[in-house]
């Protein structure tokens, strides 16, 4: 039990870090200055909850790992993190498509997750469902926005749909590790998440003036370490080579 | 040697005049962010939880709290963090309200927005951005007298 306690709070700590890392790359880059500080803003809270799940998960897994020792200690086949997260930033469009559809599972995760069984998850569930409303809120607000603006704006928007679709399927699969948390009451079926989340993306593509892909096929492989794209490796070796460079240096 | 507690009264008021560290012209206590103070035994626990999960002040805040008490004498201090229940904007003082108002910054409405311009009173104000330059704000702008400023989110 908890090993897959340990593996699951790896999974929510593992795509609040890298997603929280994708999106900080955008710092002092981003189009405009509000948007620079509101992709700053979304990475830091990602960043302070991941802070959150994986001091937990070090302290579940009781070998003295704490959230930094699994931040930067692990390679990439230690790394459960869904596949939508790794994926590279793309343009400004490819970022706030992967944020809202990461988003809108997200925030229905943590709403889940605030009546787990494990009133230290439920904590930081609902710690974080605070600030991932607003993220939603603003993905939602940006991909209406861009879908439904210029006809440039809209050809992205609809290029990154369709590019990032195939890793929407992975959020809701079930394996053994989803299998007992859901028997334990600690976390939903991922199924369960999915019919809200399918209505949700149906009103916000109808508002965008965007097409929801035909194809449901799913890469699969991220939240299991298994088959983690190439991309993962990449963004490990610029946030992790300082430790790497200098183990345990502090400051 | 028999040194007398403080009472909690007492260490409350010490906490009172302890500054935000990003909005110095607000205390923890208006924040609303020091949820109890509490003696064990000989050992004062204060316990804190964070505005936001990332908030590079939290870590500043604490080290600001064992500094003012450590300064009122007392030896044995333990800070603990509570996520649950997690903070609200509602927390804030009413004086931590106005405070914020005259320093420039509009306080948190339930309504999601401003009630007015800071510095005219406007009515007329519309949203730049849902973030700013803290992770507790977003910015706005006045249509009257056109001055940006900063909105304190009401989470």
């Amino acid at each position: 039990m908890s090993d897959n306690l340990f593996e699951f709070l790896c999974r929510m700590g593992d795509n609040t870090l890298v997603l929280g890392h994708r999106v900080s790359e955008w710092c002092g880059h981003a189009p405009v200055l509000e948007e620079d500080i509101a992709l700053a803003n979304t990475a830091l809270d990602l960043i302070g909850q991941t802070t959150l799940w994986l001091d937990l998960a070090g302290e579940v897994e009781g070998a003295g790992r704490d959230a930094d020792k699994l931040a930067f200690h692990r390679d990439v086949w230690g790394f459960r993190n869904l596949l939508l997260v790794e994926q590279p930033n793309g343009d400004f469009g490819q970022t706030m498509m992967r944020q809202f559809l990461f988003d809108a599972w997200h925030l229905s995760q943590l709403n889940a997750l605030m009546d787990s069984s494990n009133t230290q998850i439920a904590a930081i569930a609902e710690k974080s469902a605070k600030e991932v409303t607003y993220h939603l809120e603003r993905a939602t607000e940006t991909v209406i926005g861009l879908g439904d603006g210029t006809e440039e704006s809209h050809n992205r928007m609809q290029a990154a749909l369709d590019k990032l679709w195939p890793y929407v399927g992975e959020m809701f699969t079930l394996d053994d590790v989803d299998a007992a948390m859901v028997d334990a009451g600690i976390a939903p079926d991922p199924a369960s998440l999915r019919p809200a989340y399918d209505a949700l993306l149906d009103d916000v593509f109808a508002a965008a003036t965007l097409t929801k892909p035909q194809d449901d096929f799913g890469h699969q492989g991220g939240k299991s370490g298994k088959r983690h794209s190439e991309h993962l490796g990449h963004m490990l070796a610029q946030m992790q080579w300082l430790q790497r460079a200098y183990p345990d240096a502090t400051w | 040697m028999v040194v007398e507690r403080p009472t909690l009264e007492t260490v409350w008021g010490w906490l009172d005049t302890v500054p935000d560290p990003e909005i110095p012209v607000i205390s923890l206590t208006d924040l609303g962010i020091i949820r109890d103070v509490q003696w064990q035994d000989d050992t004062l626990e204060v316990t804190v939880t964070p505005t936001y999960s990332g908030c590079p002040a939290t870590t500043i805040i604490n080290l600001d709290i064992e500094t003012a008490l450590r300064g009122h004498g007392i030896e044995k201090l333990a800070l603990k963090r509570q996520l649950s229940p997690a903070w609200t904007s509602d927390w804030m003082t009413d004086s931590g309200r106005a405070k914020l108002e005259g320093y420039g910054i509009a306080p948190p409405q339930p309504a999601g927005g401003p009630q007015h311009c800071p510095r005219c009173k406007s009515t007329h104000v519309e949203r730049i951005s849902q973030f700013g330059s803290t992770p507790c704000k977003a910015q706005w702008r006045c249509t009257d007298c056109l001055e940006p400023f900063d909105y304190f989110k009401c989470i």
